[in-house]
């Protein structure tokens, strides 16, 4: 049994205390969410990061140096840590606030751009996605390229002064608002014996000739995801993202921040705040549902410091994939434990068209709930990479 | 914990594994104490290493995972403790520490049961909190009903008719609050370690048992088990480390720690009831036998969860906290910081 147990790899990162001047900095984050709320600026929603966009709350969140936190001063960031803007987000999903127009550029395209842009690519978007003005969209996926992202067909050919790009992405969240997203093509051909290779990054900027941006409308009808279509669209050379041919590298390089982050357990926490709310209403709660109650907040209280730790090693320069992979498995399908439990321990039908409040939260979440164990990597995927880093494959 | 520290109790329990013995490891015991792994958070001059909770935390995480036989945490997180928190001395050898409500006579002597104590046959003194005042008993002055739990260690009845504590003191505030919160603290960091443990094994047979032709580590659907199992492993020791975490930061009276040792033992528990079953269907018939060492970690899983609080009792305490907490209050409650 011995051999074994070494042989095992650590599964998760060593627990992180956050820094104690963070308290006054959530505190800040909370004052600010509070004051919005009591004006009635927005309503607090469930998978707010999917579907909450508002375009001017995220430019108040720049005007407080809340966006691109970890992006330098010089490019017009605010130079702060993982752990800093980790504690914002984590607020602000919990809030139910509307973030989804700054998602992606505050989560990845600027720690992305710190990393492979080029000094001129810096400059253009930077300062804007930390003012909350400039908003992105992801390009990987395609009509038959979902979890294997390696059979991405889009391409680009080389052409005088850049490439042109021609195929189609899908799922691009918010492109139809969106001023750019970052597109995985193939710039050579396709090697079956290395599929990963000829894989290149495009900074793409959505308003370009040759670019059709076609809803996909959700199982509700609401719009957030698109079929981006290039027909022989042309990118100049300085929008190359990073190195040719090492899109694949950098591309699965990003997912531990991508994978491990608050949004994966917290889609659906305002309902659950909502469900709280709706059982103090009655004089005496039932054990039974008391323990169940507890059951969720203990998930949910160690979902959070699994996703701590992950931050915490990520600040730290490591690079803990499969830990990510493990928090987003466990996260993403405790987001639809609350769903269920909320069906179960009140007598309320899902009402998308209800007020403001536990029914229509319930609605938002239930209709939203597939989404959850996809994105970002199916569940089953990333079990395939928790069985990897196992030594099981 | 330094990394040292972490490697030497590693060393010392691989070196004590026998998948065949039952009851106290006497000689891993001795090693145990020789190498100040006994009485890890203890003062120095109570016997101990002046460890933090976070070295307590890793060791009785690894005496876990290799199904040790040693009561470590009784002797440290325990029985030391509130010995040394009432003011008394601390006694050599094993210890245990339990809540009871005796019987104490006008000249000192106490009479009562104490229910499945924990290797209450191999302790060398059994503290009792009763009431507002801590005793010490000597085993040799009990009647000792042996039993165990379902990992065979040992559950051992006392009771006491008119036996004389070898020493007597008041208990500081709050005690009994802090020993319950102590004891699934400790039972939280084991699970974790069987849990770890059960998982390696049955990574390890997935990789050697060949069925159609391939080992079944080659298949995805055994593959995709032993993931969750992983995840639940990793939620464990997530769990019980944070938990250690506060204790030692905050200190037992805080309610941050409440919380979070009651989460923790919770998520253990339902960790350990995932973990046992996946390992076990991993194993196939033979890890459901007794001459394969399985069961040493999966007993140990189904034995624990439910001692000091099973993850029902725990969410109960979780639960009201988030329900008197109330909608505003519950994210307040979840971060630890209103």
């Amino acid at each position: 049994m011995s051999e074994t147990l070494t042989k095992l790899p650590a599964l998760v990162p060593e627990p992180v205390e956050l820094p104690g001047h963070l308290a006054q900095l959530r505190a800040e984050v909370r004052e600010f969410l509070a004051a919005e709320r009591a004006a009635g600026k927005w309503t607090p929603g469930a998978d707010v990061w999917l579907s909450g966009w508002d375009a001017e709350f995220s430019k108040r969140l720049g005007a407080r140096g809340w966006l691109g936190m970890t992006i330098p001063t010089e490019y017009g960031g605010q130079g702060r840590t993982a752990l800093d803007r980790y504690v914002v987000t984590e607020e602000l999903l919990a809030a139910g606030a509307p973030v989804a127009a700054h998602w992606v550029a505050d989560r990845q395209i600027g720690p992305s751009l710190m990393r492979f842009g080029t000094e001129e690519q810096r400059r253009k978007f930077l300062p804007g996605i930390a003012r909350g003005e400039i908003y992105f969209g992801i390009g990987m996926s395609e009509p038959d390229s979902g979890s294997d992202l390696a059979s991405v067909r889009t391409r680009a050919d080389r052409v005088d002064g850049g490439w042109e790009m021609t195929g189609t992405k899908v799922w691009t969240s918010g492109a139809h608002h969106a001023h750019a997203f970052f597109a995985l093509v193939r710039t050579s051909p396709k090697d079956e014996n290395n599929r990963h290779a000829g894989l290149s990054q495009f900074l793409v900027e959505l308003d370009r000739p040759g670019i059709t941006i076609r809803p996909i409308p959700l199982l509700t009808g609401a719009h957030h995801f698109n079929e981006v279509v290039f027909d022989h669209v042309f990118i100049p050379d300085e929008m190359v993202f990073g190195e040719l041919s090492s899109g694949w590298a950098q591309v699965t390089g990003e997912l531990a921040f991508e994978r491990s982050g608050p949004e994966r357990f917290l889609s659906t926490f305002p309902l659950l705040a909502s469900l709280v709310g709706e059982l103090g209403k009655a004089s005496d709660v039932d054990a039974g549902t008391r323990r169940e109650i507890g059951a969720l907040v203990s998930r949910l209280w160690t979902l959070r410091r699994m996703s701590l730790a992950v931050a915490g090693a990520l600040e730290s320069g490591e690079a803990p994939e499969l830990a990510a992979a493990l928090v987003k498995d466990l996260g993403t399908r405790y987001e639809n434990e609350i769903v269920d439990a909320s069906r179960l321990l009140v007598d309320i039908p899902p009402d998308p068209g209800a007020e403001p409040g536990f029914a229509r939260l319930l609605a938002e979440a239930v209709q939203h709930a597939p989404g959850f164990t996809l994105r970002g990597g199916t569940n089953e995927v990333l079990r395939g990479i928790v069985a990897r880093g196992m030594g099981l494959r | 914990m330094s990394s040292e520290l972490r490697e030497l109790a590693e060393s010392v329990f691989v070196d004590a594994y026998d998948r065949d013995a039952v009851g106290l490891d006497t000689d891993l015991w001795k090693t145990c104490e020789q190498t100040g792994l006994a009485r890890m958070t203890l003062p120095e001059s109570a016997g101990g290493s002046e460890g933090t909770l976070a070295d307590a935390a890793a060791l009785l995480e690894a005496a876990g995972a290799h199904a040790a036989r040693v009561p470590l945490a009784e002797t440290d997180l325990l029985g030391g403790w509130l010995a040394h928190a009432a003011g008394l001395d601390v006694p050599d050898g094993p210890l245990v520490a339990v809540a009871a409500d005796l019987d104490v006579a006008a000249d000192g002597t106490v009479s009562g049961t104490l229910p499945r104590v924990p290797w209450g046959r191999a302790v060398s003194t059994v503290v009792v909190l009763t009431g507002a005042r801590v005793v010490v008993l000597s085993p040799s002055a009990l009647t000792v009903h042996e039993g165990t739990n379902v990992a065979e260690e040992p559950r051992d009845t006392l009771v006491a008719s008119g036996a004389t504590p070898l020493a007597a003191g008041d208990a500081p505030d709050g005690a009994a609050e802090e020993l319950a919160l102590r004891a699934a603290l400790g039972r939280s960091l084991l699970l974790a370690g069987a849990a770890r443990g059960a998982l390696a094994r049955s990574i390890g047979y997935a990789g050697e048992r060949v069925q159609f032709g391939r080992p079944i580590a080659k298949f995805q659907a055994v593959q995709q088990q032993l993931a969750e199992a992983g995840s639940e492993v990793a939620a464990a020791a997530a769990a019980s480390a944070a938990a250690a975490r506060t204790a030692s930061d905050r200190g037992f009276a805080d309610d941050a720690t409440t919380f979070a040792i009651a989460a923790a033992k919770s998520r253990c528990g339902a960790s350990a009831t995932a973990v046992a079953r996946i390992a076990h269907q991993v194993h196939g018939a033979i890890g459901f036998t007794r001459e394969h060492d399985l069961r040493l970690t999966t007993t140990r899983l189904w034995a624990w969860r439910d001692e000091d609080g099973n993850d029902s009792y725990w969410n109960g305490v979780v639960g009201t906290r988030a329900l008197n907490a109330g909608p505003d209050g519950l994210w307040p409650l979840v971060t630890g910081t209103p």
